[in-house]
């Protein structure tokens, strides 16, 4: 499989948008009130290699994920997968993992209703995510980062998810529990033969988990 | 100078059932801030470090209490000298935007006197336009950078800093970590609480790991050249996680406030946990040039 | 004792008098309103708590009767309300910009007509009575909850989860009733409540004014009105204790649904 973003644009000042109340992604580009986040940008990633997107933070690494996952849509310009545009309802086979798992979650549902709102895992997908039974019947004030995160990335991986987009989805953590959901979610994606769009401001985390790093800037014209 | 001792803190929370709940998030932590370093507390976010420098300040909110000793320049800290000294000589750089006042325009937030405020918004490259704008006017990076500007005007002598980079790019955050450098070499004590191990190991002279509410190690930051250097075996088992040192994740998760084990911490993971681990916290203590509180630590 | 526990011990205990007036309005025997010449225009004593009516008519039962009928028509009229406002805010936050656009012009039009008129003109043509009375509150009083929950809705579309609902394909009904409604109950709850107040000085007022209920009824606005012709003659427990007793229902009303809005304001945990 295989994912396509041709020359997409852009800006959050433009009023023909009507997505910009999603205040979660980084706006850093008000110094230039004409200038896109994004503009003439196009990537072309194939589900068999794991591509890193690496830049400093508030360069739009975050809003270009949004539209990968079709979240947002782009001024001008489109996202294919093999060939055909996203899914417009239905289950997308891109799924997007975010930086900060609180948010990406319902604060009141209990989390075994947020894992199955996608698809309905088996006690050893479950084990193998470090998913404790107990936890199924919290609410989510009552975990941790970590923990809120591997609900996040067991929902995104339903069996009809190709591509996985991971937008600084281990940020906030610390580094014992980065390892244990990268090792888990990388397990997991080399069984299914999943794609995998690592977005990361760490070059030490892009070596170790990518075989392929591209530099966000150079993506643009 | 700053020194933190013992410091326990929980919340009383109340279930949909009313039954009464209480969440220690802070548990014997141990920290000592001096002037002319800076002291980076890292420990993954949601943990509580936030709360450690709003009870430095003496801002948490009325359900929490707290016990240990707080000493600012061998005076305990009481409340009547908190809010004397909060905005004069301690400074808090605020974690989120939502600490601007909504309603007042940036210039008259960050202002102490003009020249200083032009200063701070030529340093954080903040055009002069910005001062007569409204918070919700700012993008989140100008924002906090105001954030930065505003509490770094007076002449402060502690500085907390609460995450002040996520969000600023490269420059900008190096930028915002030089300044607070600046800040410490003309004899502030900073404190860096933050969440990026990397960020505090190019920054911070000392590096206090915090583990599920509490200090588990203070190491110079040197130590995290090599494994052997460090202290407790929490502070190894990061090191050996890092993406550049094996990215080798060590078993388990960090207890949640509402169950914390009786004993150390650390116990429930620890490959040397022994009874006398289980039973009690162990005491801070030092160790070759750092402090740990580990029975087993040599 | 927690902010919490006090607002509960409010709230039940508030939602306890409320209820002991609506029973006990509603089991006092018709009997009790018979006309009793012999004991007409008395003043209030202990056999008679409110006074005598100039029928020889208790006024504690008839203003209990007035008060239990209020809060039934009250309750009915705040509860179409409600539900209107949940519909009309949902519809203006989920809609496309065009149903927004409408329904907040609709929304600034209901405001700006004095909303008075507009009951006693509805009440007049569903010919009065409680139905018209009742047409009259519930049409225009879901306004202000609409904007509510119309602002709350809008807040929680631009959340994450919600995104993340729709790459699992789920479709828009569905997110409306899995996460939305939950988050929106404590608000429309409190808003519900908080509309019984108006509702029932509303239709005390238009029957008051003769535009409500028939003189038939025992409603409190009749009992006023009554009153007003002997007043002048010295008689003013007939319209005093009534009077004060609705606006004590409206008080304790007014109280429970403040404690329900402590109550049930998300629970905010500080870590």
């Amino acid at each position: 499989m295989r994912i396509e973003a041709k020359d997409l644009e852009f800006g959050y000042n433009n009023n023909n948008n009507k997505n910009i109340n999603n205040k979660n992604i980084n706006k850093n580009n008000n110094k230039n009130k004409n200038k896109n986040i994004i503009s003439r940008l196009s990537l072309t990633v194939d589900s068999h290699e794991r591509t890193a997107l690496i830049g400093p933070s508030g360069c739009g690494k975050s809003t270009l994920s949004h539209i990968l996952a079709g979240n947002l849509k782009p001024q001008s310009g489109q996202v294919l997968i093999d060939n055909k545009p996203l899914p417009k309802h239905g289950f997308c086979p891109v799924q997007l993992i975010c930086q900060h798992p609180e948010k990406a979650i319902n604060p009141r549902w209990k989390l075994g209703k947020t894992l199955t709102e996608a698809w309905s895992p088996d006690a050893q997908f479950l084990e193998a995510m470090g998913i404790e039974k107990a936890w199924l019947n919290r609410y989510p004030v009552e975990l941790s980062g970590g923990e809120l995160q591997r609900f996040c990335i067991a929902r995104a991986l339903a069996p009809q998810t190709s591509f996985i987009i991971a937008d600084e989805m281990s940020t906030m953590l610390d580094m014992i529990t980065q390892a244990q959901i990268w090792q888990a979610l990388l397990r997991i994606a080399d069984e299914r033969g999943l794609g995998l769009i690592a977005v990361t401001h760490s070059m030490e985390l892009a070596k170790r988990v990518c075989s392929r790093v591209i530099e966000f800037e150079s993506l643009m014209e | 100078m700053l020194e933190v001792k013992n410091l326990s803190l929980f919340f009383r929370m109340y279930d949909r059932a009313f039954k009464r709940q209480d969440l220690k998030v802070i548990s014997n932590l141990n920290i000592i801030a001096r002037p002319g370093e800076i002291i980076a507390v890292a420990g993954s976010s949601g943990s509580g470090k936030s709360l450690l420098a709003h009870a430095i300040l003496g801002i948490l909110p009325k359900n929490a209490f707290m016990s240990g000793e707080m000493l600012w320049q061998k005076n305990p800290l009481t409340i009547k000298i908190q809010k004397r000294l909060r905005g004069k000589e301690f400074a808090l750089v605020p974690q989120s935007v939502t600490y601007l006042d909504p309603l007042m325009k940036v210039g008259r937030q960050v202002s102490r006197s003009k020249d200083t405020t032009l200063n701070l918004f030529r340093r954080y490259q903040l055009d002069e336009s910005a001062a007569s704008l409204f918070p919700h006017e700012l993008s989140g990076g100008m924002a906090r950078r105001t954030l930065l500007g505003a509490a770094l005007a007076g002449n402060p002598k502690l500085v907390i800093a609460d995450e002040p980079t996520p969000g600023l790019s490269q420059d900008l955050a190096e930028n915002a970590m030089a300044h607070l450098r600046e800040m410490a070499n003309n004899g502030a004590a900073v404190l860096l609480i933050t969440h990026d191990i990397d960020l505090a190991l190019r920054f911070a002279d000392r590096i206090a790991v915090f583990y599920a509410g509490t200090t588990v190690e203070t190491a110079n930051a040197q130590d995290f050249a090599n494994e052997s250097h460090l202290r407790h075996p929490y502070s190894k088992a990061l090191w050996r996680a890092m993406p550049q040192n094996g990215f080798e994740p060590a078993p388990g998760t960090q207890p949640y406030a509402g169950a914390l084990p009786q004993g150390c911490l650390y116990a429930p993971r620890c490959p040397f946990a022994t009874p006398l681990c289980i039973n009690a916290q162990p005491e801070s203590r030092h160790l070759r040039g750092g402090e740990v509180s580990c029975n087993h630590a040599d | 004792m927690s902010n919490r526990t006090s607002a509960a011990i409010s709230a039940s205990a508030t939602l306890a008098i409320i209820l002991a007036i609506y029973i006990a309005g509603a089991l006092l025997p018709e009997s009790a309103l018979r006309a009793n010449f012999s004991q007409k225009g008395l003043p209030p004593s202990f056999e008679h708590l409110f006074g005598t009516d100039f029928l020889g008519r208790d006024m504690f039962v008839r203003t209990c009767k007035g008060l239990s009928l209020s809060l039934s028509i009250g309750a009915v009229a705040s509860a179409i309300s409600a539900f209107i406002a949940l519909a009309v805010g949902l519809a203006a936050a989920l809609g496309s910009e065009f149903v927004d656009y409408a329904i907040n012009w609709f929304i600034d039009v209901f405001m700006s007509v004095p909303h008075t008129v507009l009951i006693i003109l509805i009440s007049i043509a569903l010919s009065r009575g409680a139905f018209g009375m009742m047409a009259g509150v519930a049409v225009t009083h879901w306004v202000s909850l609409a904007r509510v929950i119309r602002g709350e809705v809008m807040q929680i579309r631009s959340q994450q989860y919600i995104a993340a609902s729709r790459r699992f394909g789920k479709s828009s009904l569905w997110i409306a009733r899995h996460h939305m409604l939950p988050h929106l109950m404590p608000q429309f709850f409190v808003g519900l409540i908080l509309l019984f107040p108006h509702a029932i000085l509303h239709e005390s007022g238009l029957t008051f004014l003769g535009f409500g209920l028939p003189p038939e009824q025992p409603a409190v606005g009749v009992i006023l009105s009554e009153a007003m012709k002997y007043i002048s003659a010295g008689a003013i427990w007939l319209a005093v204790f009534p009077g004060l007793s609705l606006v004590v229902l409206v008080l304790l009303i007014d109280t429970l649904g403040h404690s329900a809005r402590r109550l049930l304001a998300p629970r905010e945990a500080q870590l």
